[in-house]
């Protein structure tokens, strides 16, 4: 560090690292090496037996099932709605760009029973859907999309900067060439955006395996059918089985980090695309 | 083709992010103005938007701080270790959010690593407001750190080389030349972290003991009303919430035009 410092003739190196450091241990580090001290003194025995019981897995598939096919849809989604904001001029795109952000701003539980409201047997959407036979809250498919709203933007937001920065004379050489619309697409456009989709979708599927406002409302939480893992944990907090929500969150929590170094890697190749 | 796609699109946009916004607000407002300003003006109510107030009150300057003197090491200096700070620091993003208040639990619990001590000095941390601000300082840890880190390493350093070798104290130099450079991308991260610190639900449920009128914050609340049944009162209290995402919304615009970036995803 004596080294950095020289090379540097700025101050406050010292005083805004120890800082950076002392506050990290005290809100973030102190309080997940709980998780693990806590994860230690469990047997591996009762912990793969808490995991690989029936309900676990039950709310892990429900959890990472309706977290896939939510981010799979907003993967298509969400190109389609940065294609639109970036290549068309309408009325109203300002307010519609501005309006992607809103799953972030809007309160998970605001989101969450507004949904469910919407889309109960007497809501507005509900109603609808009654007659023909689908029924979305306290279902899976509810569950889907509540994750879908919550994970779009993750999509948008990726995939926009890098469409904003893709020439437009690319696919005007790729038509002049005699290519359809549809080989454009998929020669052209899909290969120099698949990295930013990727990442979109990667970001979603996290968000959304962990999601617990938006979801708890609709999904009904039906064990084994519609209780998703996050729920399970404060279920098992509020019977005060701390050992079985350790185990169930230790293994969200690998799952999660695993996803976030996929991230990171992802979004490195997308940077050397763009630069290549 | 162009047509057809906007529509799409649109349609899609008004369907799951409009409808569900129009919807707060129809709801709120279906029993009439008395309703609605009765279940804002009920103490419980009152009390949960105080607690919230509060809870913002320490996430936003304490997180604030760290981010600055985060960005600060990590955009102005080459240390070991660099890369791994920065994952570290957005580690926070990457964890569900009942886990995150799970962690508390384990630490401050009648059965966690402290829970005992903390017993026998008559302290209370969980199902108590302590807990709730620790658990929404570690959920909207992030936020300024990740906005200020690549705003001022796309600046670069030469002002700041320039004040302090014509003479300019640390101090002077961090009021008159970083500050005034960051502060856009400082407001967005702060516009952000109050965003979070204000309505989030799941770690600061698992903290909060649901103590009506003393642990309960606003989107807890709304989850007592709802699950009660009240809903024009759930809305009506929601839409306080909603308000406010509409204002981030306005204010992160506003911000993002000034910096002249979008957004990343968070």
């Amino acid at each position: 560090m004596a080294r950095a410092r020289r090379r540097s003739s700025l101050p406050g190196f010292s005083p805004a690292l120890g800082f950076t450091l002392l506050y990290l241990s005290l809100v973030v580090l102190i309080p997940l090496a709980a998780l693990f001290w806590k994860t230690s003194t469990l047997s591996l025995h009762d912990f793969v037996a808490t995991v690989s019981s029936a309900r676990v897995l039950a709310a892990c598939r429900v959890s990472f099932g309706c977290a896939l096919a939510a981010a799979l849809l907003n993967a298509w989604l969400g190109l389609l709605v940065a294609w639109v904001l970036v290549r068309y001029r309408f009325p109203g795109r300002a307010i519609a760009d501005a309006l992607v952000d809103l799953p972030f701003a809007l309160p998970t539980a605001v989101a969450g029973i507004t949904l469910t409201t919407l889309l109960a047997r007497n809501g507005w959407i509900g109603r609808v859907l009654e007659p023909l036979g689908i029924q979305v809250a306290f279902t899976p498919l509810g569950i889907t999309v509540a994750l879908i709203f919550i994970g779009l933007p993750f999509v948008v937001r990726s995939v926009q900067p890098v469409l904003e920065d893709l020439d437009a004379e690319l696919e005007e050489a790729a038509a002049s060439l005699g290519a359809s619309r549809a080989q454009t697409f998929r020669r052209v456009l899909l290969p120099a955006l698949a990295p930013a989709v990727t990442t979109g979708f990667a970001l979603a599927f996290a968000r959304g395996v962990g999601e617990y406002g938006s979801v708890v409302f609709i999904s009904g939480n039906m064990p084994m059918k519609t209780e998703i893992a996050p729920l399970l944990i404060v279920t098992k907090l509020e019977q005060y089985d701390y050992a079985g929500a350790t185990a169930i969150a230790v293994t969200l929590l690998l799952v999660s980090v695993a996803l976030l170094l996929a991230i990171n890697g992802l979004q490195a190749w997308s940077r050397a695309r763009e630069i290549g | 083709m162009r047509l057809a796609l906007t529509a799409a699109a649109l349609g899609f946009l008004a369907l799951f992010l409009v409808l569900p916004l129009v919807t707060v607000f129809v709801y709120a407002f279906s029993e009439g103005l008395r309703v609605y300003a009765a279940a804002l003006a009920e103490p419980d109510a009152r009390a949960a938007v105080g607690l919230t107030l509060v809870t913002a009150a320490f996430s936003v300057p304490l997180n604030t701080a760290f981010g600055v003197a985060a960005a600060w090491a990590i955009a102005r200096f080459r240390f070991p270790g660099r890369s791994l700070l920065v994952s570290l620091i957005d580690l926070p993003f990457a964890i569900s959010p009942v886990v995150s208040g799970l962690i508390f639990v384990l630490l401050f619990g009648m059965q966690g690593l402290f829970g005992p001590w903390l017993v026998e000095h008559g302290v209370r941390i969980l199902f108590a407001v302590p807990g709730i601000v620790l658990a929404t300082l570690f959920v909207t840890f992030p936020f300024v750190a990740r906005e200020l880190i690549p705003l001022m390493q796309e600046q670069g350093s030469d002002e700041e080389l320039a004040a302090v070798s014509l003479g300019a104290s640390g101090w002077q130099m961090f009021w008159r030349v970083t500050l005034p450079n960051i502060r856009f991308g400082l407001l967005y991260g702060v516009v952000l972290v109050n965003a979070r610190a204000m309505g989030e639900f799941g770690a600061v449920s698992v903290v909060s003991g649901h103590v009506r009128g003393l642990t309960n914050t606003v989107p807890l609340h709304v989850e007592i009303l709802y699950n009660e049944y009240h809903t024009a009162a759930a809305f009506s209290v929601a839409s306080l919430l909603a308000g406010l995402a509409l204002v981030t919304l306005v204010a992160k615009q506003l911000l993002e035009w000034r910096i002249g970036r979008k957004g990343r995803a968070a």
